[in-house]
């Protein structure tokens, strides 16, 4: 049976050259690169080394980079790194209504500390404006973060007249990049933000490893106590394959970008046409245009996500779904909620995420696939009554 | 090694459901569930001298959804009401061979569904509904995060 993995933001697969270059550093060059001597100055050497290729990806200098365990420490870390390191100067937070887990639960976190949170709004693509941003800054707003794109519909903010804002009143700008970075350009200068969040893993580095981009000079608290680690900001035996994994993957990147997204656009484009073309009572969430280029998201009338899923990976297809069956919560996604709709259609959404190893006949086989799914289910469906 | 989140047998009643469709003059019609958690359940009795001749039932909802009605239409059929009443959800868990924790809120969706036709039945016929028959309501709003 034909395998067609479309579920690139959830993760990806780490590259050979990715897994080549780390094989290394788990047995060979394994000393502590805290050690002074040559076992540990080596593996020091490889991890500066990582630094300087994140940094040159992001347009930031390398004592900018701090590494972490991926986008939620990332997130975490900027969050209460400045909420804490703050505290005299205010206590108010603005962030989006369509932030990652990572992020509004953070804030959520933050709350019963006694922060004050505001989520603002987004439009029916799911952007954020940022006159919006504007209204809500108070004396008391010490960080704004919102997201540089959506991670289920693929939305891409306004970051930089955001950061003309945030600049102009002093107030620290993050933004969550973890479905960005690797893939569009993203540069940090160009974007105006103090601090970024990334992951490897989700531009075909390995698991288990990120990093937070933090200006100089921004005021943020340590995330972890202990050693003098990256220059006391994350204590912690560094995770050395893993940080030479995501720089090898941010060398690859800056030295592909462009061509992936070349790759992947029209073979989007071709998905989103076909669906709404062969599945009546269809439709596309997001933005047409100022999209991720390889994401596609689509609520399907009348049928729920979870059996739509099954479905599909009963035939080969990975996907994923905002409808709650697989949040683990009963709730539909709180970012299509946000976009404006209906529980129905939030349940019944699909999200295909394609990547580099995406082919033309797999968005064919989808196609071929996804209609008679769509109508076996639709016929057992109570909601679909009076329209066969 | 298995790679789906439920048993076989509710992949078997998710992937060929028994008792799917509309039923012609049903006796009986019992309606659960809402948009906002995401499932929502049919079901359609047919009864003949106290016995449950026919049972049908159409579902917008999870793989657990769906397997759960078509388990239940199947535990009922050719029973008396009063038998099939004593039908359970966790019965209906059961008999698929068990349901996740979380998918545990489906088998009660199966079983009010059925209540609810047999309550809809018993208003038609004697004018009096089915006693102590409430359907167990899922919060609509008051999601904890």
């Amino acid at each position: 049976m034909r395998k067609v993995y479309l579920d690139y933001a959830a993760t990806t697969p780490t590259r050979t050259e990715v897994m080549a270059a780390m094989q290394p550093y788990f047995r060979q060059v394994f000393g502590n690169p805290s050690s002074i001597h040559a076992f540990g100055q080596e593996a020091k050497g490889a991890i500066e080394s990582s630094r300087d290729k994140v940094a040159a990806l992001l347009g930031a200098s390398p004592e900018e980079i701090v590494f972490t365990s991926g986008g939620t420490e990332s997130d975490n870390f900027a969050l209460e790194g400045v909420a804490f390191a703050n505290e005299k100067k205010g206590n108010h937070i603005i962030t989006s209504a369509i932030e990652h887990h990572a992020i509004t639960e953070c804030c959520a976190f933050l709350k019963k500390r006694g922060l004050e949170i505001t989520y603002l709004p987004v439009d029916k693509y799911g952007l954020v404006d940022p006159q919006e941003v504007k209204k809500a800054i108070t004396d008391k707003t010490i960080l704004i973060s919102i997201m540089h794109a959506n991670n289920e519909m693929g939305t891409i903010e306004p970051l930089a007249e955001i950061s003309k804002i945030t600049k102009e009143k002093g107030i620290y700008f993050h933004t969550d990049a973890v479905q960005t970075v690797g893939h569009l350009s993203v540069n940090v200068k160009e974007l105006g933000v103090d601090l970024l969040s990334l992951s490897a893993h989700k531009f075909y580095g390995p698991k288990g490893v990120g990093a937070l981009y933090i200006r100089k000079g921004t005021r943020l608290v340590s995330f972890l106590h202990g050693g003098g680690q990256e220059r006391g900001r994350r204590a912690s035996t560094e995770n050395v394959p893993g940080i030479v994994g995501l720089g090898i993957a941010c060398e690859l990147a800056q030295a592909e970008m462009g061509k992936n997204h070349a790759q992947l656009q029209p073979l989007r484009d071709k998905l989103i046409k076909g669906i709404l073309e062969k599945i009546p009572e269809s439709q596309l969430n997001g933005h047409p245009t100022l999209r991720l280029p390889n994401n596609v998201n689509v609520s399907i009338k009348y049928v729920e996500g979870e059996s739509m899923l099954l479905n599909l990976d009963i035939v080969g297809v990975a996907a994923s779904t905002g409808s709650a069956c697989t949040s683990g919560s009963l709730e539909a996604s709180h970012v299509l909620l946000a976009i404006g709709l209906s529980h129905e259609l939030a349940h019944g959404s699909l999200r295909f995420t394609l990547g580099k190893e995406t082919t033309e006949e797999d968005i064919d086989y989808v196609l071929e696939q996804l209609p008679p799914i769509v109508e076996k289910l639709r016929a057992m469906s109570p909601l679909y009554k009076g329209k066969k | 090694m298995t790679a789906q989140p439920y048993s076989e047998k509710v992949m078997d009643h998710f992937m060929h459901p028994r008792n799917v469709g509309d039923m012609e003059n049903p006796d009986g019609i019992g309606k659960v569930g809402n948009p906002v958690c995401g499932d929502i359940m049919e079901m359609y009795i047919k009864v003949k001298d106290g016995v449950i001749v026919d049972a049908k039932f159409k579902t917008f909802g999870c793989g657990a959804a769906i397997a759960t009605s078509s388990m239940a239409t199947e535990l009922v059929k050719g029973k008396t009401i009063e038998e099939a009443l004593k039908l359970t959800n966790k019965a209906v868990a059961e008999a698929l061979g068990g349901l996740p924790a979380i998918k545990m809120h489906c088998s009660v969706l199966a079983e009010d569904a059925f209540k609810a036709a047999v309550n809809d039945y018993l208003l038609k016929t004697t004018g009096k509904g089915l006693p102590g028959f409430k359907p167990h309501e899922e919060p609509l709003e008051e999601h904890e995060h």
